[in-house]
């Protein structure tokens, strides 16, 4: 396979010159594009890289914010209608933490919610005024927990896996409602609880072919597609009743 | 076979959704129906969201109702001037609803608008299809038809603005045609139906028509009102398939022919009845969503606010 190609190019790499490495962390992504095409079902990327001996690695993936409503239904009359909403502002669109070993064991408290390693060290913020502590919190839990039935954030998958003392890997899964845009990969080294370095590798989500040509006028041109959808239903239905007209 | 639709953004196998059309077409050739009334449920139900799965019916039914229009068109039983003020109250009704969508979704209510809807007028239409057609089926075995007569004369023949219709043998009100095909726009807008199951019985029993040019007219109407609503959708929410209203028609003109052949050997009442459990099973299932605890009491609203 080419990434095992990759992985054993730096593996030898750095095998040849043991005392030659000047930067501690150094880390890629096999991909650097994820192209939403006609088919698209998911995908992984293969994260990999080296770190200094005896260090941890935490990988922090994040989509791009966007501003993410909560609803609390409550019931009137028998029926379940949406009752309560709290907007939370710059909410990571996709969200997937990875560790060489259990958060908790591997950095502090402190570490983790300066860095956001770990979904519930997120920084939720709601734009809305006065909101009881009890009440932000439940809704900030019910904001993790249903994006998480999504797939957007990313509760299990690989651990970081060492080859060797420095070289290591994860796997990265993007599921197919994965949201397009721009993403920060972030990689951080930890030595004793602390960050040491630090490094960000960009990652585009994107749509391709067809469908971004479609997304991409339904939104620019919307008139005009409106127009056009009318036009090749309409064209369809001609054509059905030309096809199935009985003689 | 997985394919993602670009506006509804998930992926879906496309033997499921050309199945799903064929399916509803069939039954809508079978029974005569629009067909919209079960297929937005059902793209909810795999997981499209309900404006998306509405926007992308009224443009699926565009299509159906071309194809359904040029038929009834070549027999003549297509009332182009009834049709014309059907559809001014239609264009202006699907223009109301298009706005309250748009309202309705930015309140973050419009899943739940939808849905009760749903139930309302399909419990409605199917109870009364049940036992309209057991009655029929039960009165079919003691005695043969009642002679009717050609329409009641009722309070809203005193209306003003009269317009003769020929085709239709009508000297009626313009004002009672416009209200019906408003309220049709208004439903095609915000529950993707041809609103067919509402103007078919408001036709024959409201106006009097006869039921020869009804379904034609209807169609006719239909075309003109979903073809609004596909625009006006486009235009101010961005909400309409393009993609998954072709695999759905594609599907659904197959399924239509089929089920068209399959009805001329079926009997009207058994047909009719099936009908109605179909539909009050539909809306049962719509219902039973409705008040049952849900697994999680807080969701994510799905259209962002502006």
């Amino acid at each position: 396979m080419k990434l095992r190609a990759v992985l054993l190019s730096i593996a030898v790499l750095f095998l040849a010159m043991p005392g030659a490495a000047q930067t501690p962390l150094v880390a890629d992504l096999s991909e650097h594009q994820i192209q939403i095409t006609t088919g698209f079902v998911g995908t992984d990327v293969l994260l990999f890289g080296t770190v200094e001996p005896d260090s941890n690695v935490v990988v922090v993936v994040r989509g791009p914010e966007e501003e993410t409503t909560v609803w609390r239904k409550g019931r009137y009359a028998g029926i379940w209608v949406n009752e309560r909403r709290i907007v939370f502002e710059r909410v990571p669109s996709f969200y997937a933490v990875r560790s060489s070993a259990p958060l908790g064991e591997v950095a502090s408290a402190i570490t983790r919610s300066r860095h956001g390693m770990g979904a519930e060290y997120l920084r939720l913020r709601s734009a809305g005024e006065d909101i009881a502590e009890q009440v932000l919190d439940d809704f900030k839990s019910a904001l993790i927990r249903n994006k998480q039935r999504e797939g957007l954030f990313a509760t299990k998958g690989d651990k970081i896996t060492f080859l060797g003392g420095q070289l290591f890997r994860t796997r990265l899964h993007f599921p197919a409602n994965v949201p397009t845009g721009f993403y920060d990969v972030e990689v951080f080294m930890l030595q004793d609880g602390r960050v040491t370095h630090a490094q960000t590798t960009p990652l585009i989500v994107r749509k391709a072919g067809l469908g971004a040509d479609i997304f991409f006028f339904a939104h620019n041109y919307s008139a005009i597609y409106g127009i056009i959808a009318v036009l090749l239903a309409a064209v369809a239905g001609v054509l059905a009743a030309f096809i199935f007209r009985k003689n | 076979m997985n394919i993602y639709l670009p506006i509804a953004e998930i992926s879906v196998n496309v033997f499921l959704l050309l199945g799903m059309g064929g399916a509803v077409g069939f039954l809508s050739g079978l029974f005569g129906v629009g067909g919209g009334f079960l297929m937005t449920p059902l793209l909810i139900f795999i997981g499209v969201s309900p404006a998306v799965a509405v926007a992308t019916e009224a443009n699926q039914i565009v299509a159906s109702s071309v194809s359904g229009v040029l038929a009834h068109w070549r027999r003549g039983n297509v009332d182009f001037r009834m049709g014309g003020v059907l559809l001014v109250g239609g264009t202006l009704g699907s223009m109301f609803g298009v706005w309250l969508f748009t309202y309705l979704r930015s309140l973050g209510q419009l899943d739940l608008v939808i849905t009760l809807c749903y139930v309302v007028f399909l419990s409605t239409v199917g109870g009364l299809m049940f036992i309209e057609s057991s009655r029929a089926l039960f009165r079919r075995r003691r005695q043969g038809d009642v002679k009717r007569k050609l329409h009641q004369h009722h309070w809203m023949h005193g209306l003003p603005f009269k317009m003769r219709f020929r085709k239709s043998k009508l000297y009626i009100s313009a004002l009672l045609p416009i209200l019906i095909g408003f309220i049709v726009g208004v439903l095609a807008a915000i529950m993707g139906v041809s609103g067919g199951f509402i103007m078919v019985p408001a036709m024959i029993y409201l106006l009097g028509m006869p039921t020869s040019v009804v379904v034609g007219t209807s169609l006719f109407q239909i075309i003109f009102v979903t073809a609004t609503v596909t625009f006006l959708q486009a235009s101010h929410n961005q909400t309409v398939d393009a993609l998954l209203a072709l695999i759905l028609l594609t599907g659904g003109v197959i399924g239509a022919q089929i089920g068209t052949r399959a009805g001329t050997r079926l009997r009207g009442e058994q047909l009719r009845i099936l009908l109605a459990l179909m539909v009050l099973a539909v809306c049962g299932k719509l219902f039973f969503d409705l008040v049952v605890t849900p697994d999680d009491l807080y969701a994510i609203g799905k259209a962002a606010v502006h």
